[in-house]
Parts: structure tokens; C-alpha cells; sequence
């Protein structure tokens, strides 16, 4: 480890493993640091992603894809099932990922550009100084080493407690923290290639239940609820619990994963002077999904491009990194965020009865020219009263984001 | 005070983000609690998915 690089990546998930491999491939030079002693263990991810969002980085190599999916079915409160088919499926269609490879794989990516890598090393505090990120201090095996570097990209996950250390405030309120538990399941009668989405406020109040095929009668089942809405003896765990001994008895579970997936609206501001903020760090998780894995691609390689211009400028102000703040809201990314949150908003206050509305009458729809807008108006016709639950500014609000 | 049961948490970090404090911190395959950052708000209790965590008087 040197005294100093061109850029600091604090954090080696998919948004720091990106944004090492952009800065790196442009020559300039670069430590990441993992606090974990290895990269993508353990895994905090359902593991889903659409096909075309990973398209727009690479083609998939076959190790890091554990199922391909062309249908979603979705699992209304009364058991009414609704099948969403490959050509309306929109980005569902997509695949589940082997995120302990996949993150890996990446890493490997940003080390061959040209990126140094280091793991259980842990930052601990950034250096600031005249109100800019000078870099960090770095903890590797019972050592602090002061690391300096032009330009510090907060790639920490869901805790980004770098950036709040930086003087950013990153708390997610408890209601807008999805709080997670997932098995990978084995021995289990699934559709290999369907991913299941149940709703319901007695399966996961504020949230669902999913299942991700990953090959073979293997699947990641999980549980997210609000964070507000868990209660000793009705934890995800227990949710979980219960839904499996329900739905899948007999089988065998090989792994537990918990986690927490940020559903509010991303960071006011996700640079400051000498810092940008990618990923799920910079909650830009997709708040009615909670997906992030293309969120932090998408930012990490842009924060690449961005920051690598404003180093060869000598010039790292946040006035001069705004470009990337501004850029990705106004990209699909952005807009997506906010039209989901808009949805999640109404989605987290309705009841059994609404959900089952809403699934019976999407099932009844035409679904030849399906998107979001589309959909939404369908379902307000369908269902006057849900109208209320948007509220007026929440629908405008809503409508302006296409 | 808050106590982290070490055999139940999976060290996933989910109660990190919602500290208004900031009084805790994932540290590699433990959680670590700032007693004297922590105001025992009982929130990272609360949002905790294995109840790993408990409010002690």
C-alpha cells in the first residue's frame, strides 16, 4: 500500500469494483479497500437484475449467472395469481446472478486495469482538510495507515458511514429501511426460469415475499418489511419461517442472508469536495424493487468518468464533480428512482383488499402496450379510491417523472 | 444499553444505516456499539431482521 494514489475507492461491491476499473483504465492510479477478508461474502442480495441494464456493461459471462428468467408471476393476498409474460415483463425479464462470482469477477476487472486492491482494510475516518476529502485512514491488520489520494469515491453499501463521516447525512429513516431475511432453498418444486413475487400485509407487511430461481429446484426465498413494521415474533425472519414451512416443507436451506435495502429517495447531493458517492451508499437502490445492483454500476462508472475529468483538470470541487449529480438524475436511472418512489409511497399504505384489486384488474388488462404510465392509469380507472392514496401532489409529482 | 447477541446477528448491517447517531459500525464479521454515542433510541432494535438486538435497562 502506498502513501498516496490519484483515487481512493472505499468499498469493493459492484459501484467501487466499477468506478476502480474506469479510473484505473484511464491511467490513473488506484486503491480499493474491502473491510471483508474476501469480495462479495457475504452476499446481502436477492441477486436479480434485468437482462438489458446488465447489457448496457458487459455480456454475461456464464459463471456469474445462475438463472435466466422470462416470466414474473405476481401472488395477490387472496392467492389470485397473475402471470407478467416476456414481451410485458419490461426489465423483470432478467437474470439471477452468482453475486459471490459476479463481485469477484469485477474486482478481477478493476485489479487487470491497473487498480490495487486490498481487503480487510477498513476505513475508519476520511482525511479532511479546508473542507475537502483528502483521502482516509486505512486499518490493515492492526495498523492505521494514512492513505492520501486526489479524489475519494464512497462505494460502502447500504451503511455509508464514510460518507457520513464526511459531514453527509446518510440515515435512512427506520420506515424507508427494508429489513430482510432470505434462505437459499434446495430440494424445492419451482418454474427455474419465473421469478414469484407474493404480496400481502400477513407475508410481508410493507413489502414481499420473492422467489429467485438460482437453476434447478434451488431458489433465493426471501422476505422484506418495512422497518417500522417489525415486532418480536414477527421479524423477516419469522415471516420467512412461516412462509417456508408453508410453501416449501421439505426443503433444505443452504444459506441465510439478511440484509437491509434503503426504499427512500436517493442523497440531496452525492458529491461534496474531493468526494463522490455511488451505489447503494448513495440509497439510490431502487425503492419499489429494492434492486441495486445496476444503480451501482451505472454510478460507479459514471463517478468514473466525471471525477477522471476533473482530475486531469486539477480541479476536484464539488462544483466541478456536479456533473455527475446531475447526470445520472437525469438519466433513466434517475427517473426510474423517482417514479418508484412515487409508487412505493402508495404501495406500502394499501390494504389486502387494494392489493388484490390491483392484481385482478392488471390480470384483466391489455397488456400489448405495457409500461409503467400505461399501467398506473389502468389501475387508477380500475380503482377510484387508490387515486386517494397517491394524493395530488404525489400523482403529479408521479406523472412529471416521465 | 443496547446488546448486540453475537450467536443470533449476521452482521448485515442493516441497523447501521438507520442509527441517527451513528453510534454503530459493522466492523468486518462483528457490530461494534459506541456507548457513549449511542442515546438507546431502541430504532436498530427495531429494524433488526434476526432480532439480534435488545434494549437492556
Amino acid at each position: 500500500m502506498k502513501r498516496e494514489y490519484d483515487v481512493l475507492v472505499v468499498g469493493g461491491g459492484p459501484g467501487g469494483a466499477y468506478a476502480a476499473k474506469t479510473f484505473a483504465e484511464k491511467g490513473f492510479s488506484v486503491l480499493l479497500t474491502e473491510k471483508r477478508p474476501a469480495i462479495g461474502a457475504p452476499v446481502r442480495c436477492a441477486e436479480g437484475v434485468g437482462k438489458a441494464l446488465l447489457h448496457e456493461f458487459f455480456k454475461p459471462e456464464d459463471a456469474w449467472v445462475a438463472a435466466e428468467i422470462d416470466k414474473a408471476n405476481i401472488i395477490a393476498p387472496d392467492g389470485f395469481k397473475m402471470e407478467l409474460a416476456p414481451e410485458n415483463a419490461g426489465s423483470e425479464v432478467g437474470y439471477v446472478l452468482d453475486r459471490k462470482i459476479f463481485d469477484r469477477d469485477l474486482i478481477w476487472q478493476a485489479a487487470a486495469a491497473g487498480a490495487e486492491i486490498q481487503v480487510k482494510t477498513r476505513a475508519v475516518s476520511p482525511l479532511m482538510e479546508n473542507g475537502a476529502v483528502k483521502g482516509a485512514i486505512l486499518h490493515q491488520g492492526g495498523v492505521a495507515h494514512e492513505v492520501r489520494a486526489g479524489l475519494t469515491i464512497a462505494a460502502d453499501g447500504v451503511e455509508s458511514k464514510f460518507s457520513r463521516w464526511c459531514g453527509v447525512d446518510t440515515t435512512v429513516p427506520l420506515r424507508e429501511m427494508e429489513t430482510c431475511a432470505q434462505y437459499l432453498l434446495t430440494g424445492i418444486d419451482i418454474d427455474p426460469h419465473a421469478t414469484e413475487f407474493y404480496v400481502g400485509n400477513s407475508l410481508a407487511p410493507a413489502g414481499y415475499v420473492w422467489i429467485f430461481p438460482k437453476g434447478d429446484k434451488t431458489a433465493n426465498v426471501g422476505v422484506g418489511i418495512g422497518g417500522d413494521r417489525g415486532k418480536p415474533g414477527n421479524r423477516p425472519i419469522d415471516y420467512l419461517n412461516r412462509f417456508v414451512q408453508k410453501h416449501y416443507p421439505n426443503g433444505k436451506t443452504i444459506e441465510l442472508i439478511a440484509g437491509g435495502v434503503s426504499i427512500c429517495q436517493p442523497l440531496p447531493c452525492t458529491v461534496a469536495n474531493s468526494l463522490m458517492i455511488v451505489g447503494d451508499a448513495a440509497r439510490v437502490s431502487d425503492p419499489l424493487t429494492g434492486g441495486g445492483i445496476y444503480a451501482a454500476l451505472y454510478t460507479g462508472r459514471l463517478a468514473g468518468e466525471v471525477g477522471a475529468k476533473a482530475l486531469e483538470k486539477g480541479d476536484t470541487s464539488s462544483n466541478e464533480l456536479m456533473p455527475y449529480d446531475k447526470t445520472w438524475r437525469g438519466s433513466y436511472l434517475g427517473k426510474a428512482l423517482e417514479r418508484n418512489y412515487q409508487i412505493k409511497e402508495v404501495f406500502v399504505k394499501m390494504n389486502d383488499d387494494d392489493l388484490n384489486a390491483i392484481v385482478h384488474s392488471v390480470s384483466k388488462m391489455n397488456l400489448s402496450d405495457f409500461n409503467t404510465l400505461n399501467l398506473i392509469k389502468n389501475i387508477i380507472t380500475a380503482n377510484p379510491k387508490l387515486a386517494i392514496k397517491f394524493g395530488k401532489a404525489g400523482l403529479k409529482s408521479f406523472l412529471d417523472s416521465f | 444499553m443496547i446488546e448486540v447477541h453475537r450467536e443470533i446477528c449476521a452482521y448485515c448491517g442493516c441497523c447501521v444505516s438507520v442509527c441517527p447517531e451513528g453510534a454503530l459500525e459493522l466492523v468486518d464479521a462483528y457490530l461494534d456499539i459506541d456507548a457513549n454515542t449511542c442515546i438507546e433510541c431502541g430504532i436498530c432494535v427495531r429494524v433488526c431482521p434476526l432480532g439480534a438486538l435488545e434494549a437492556k435497562k
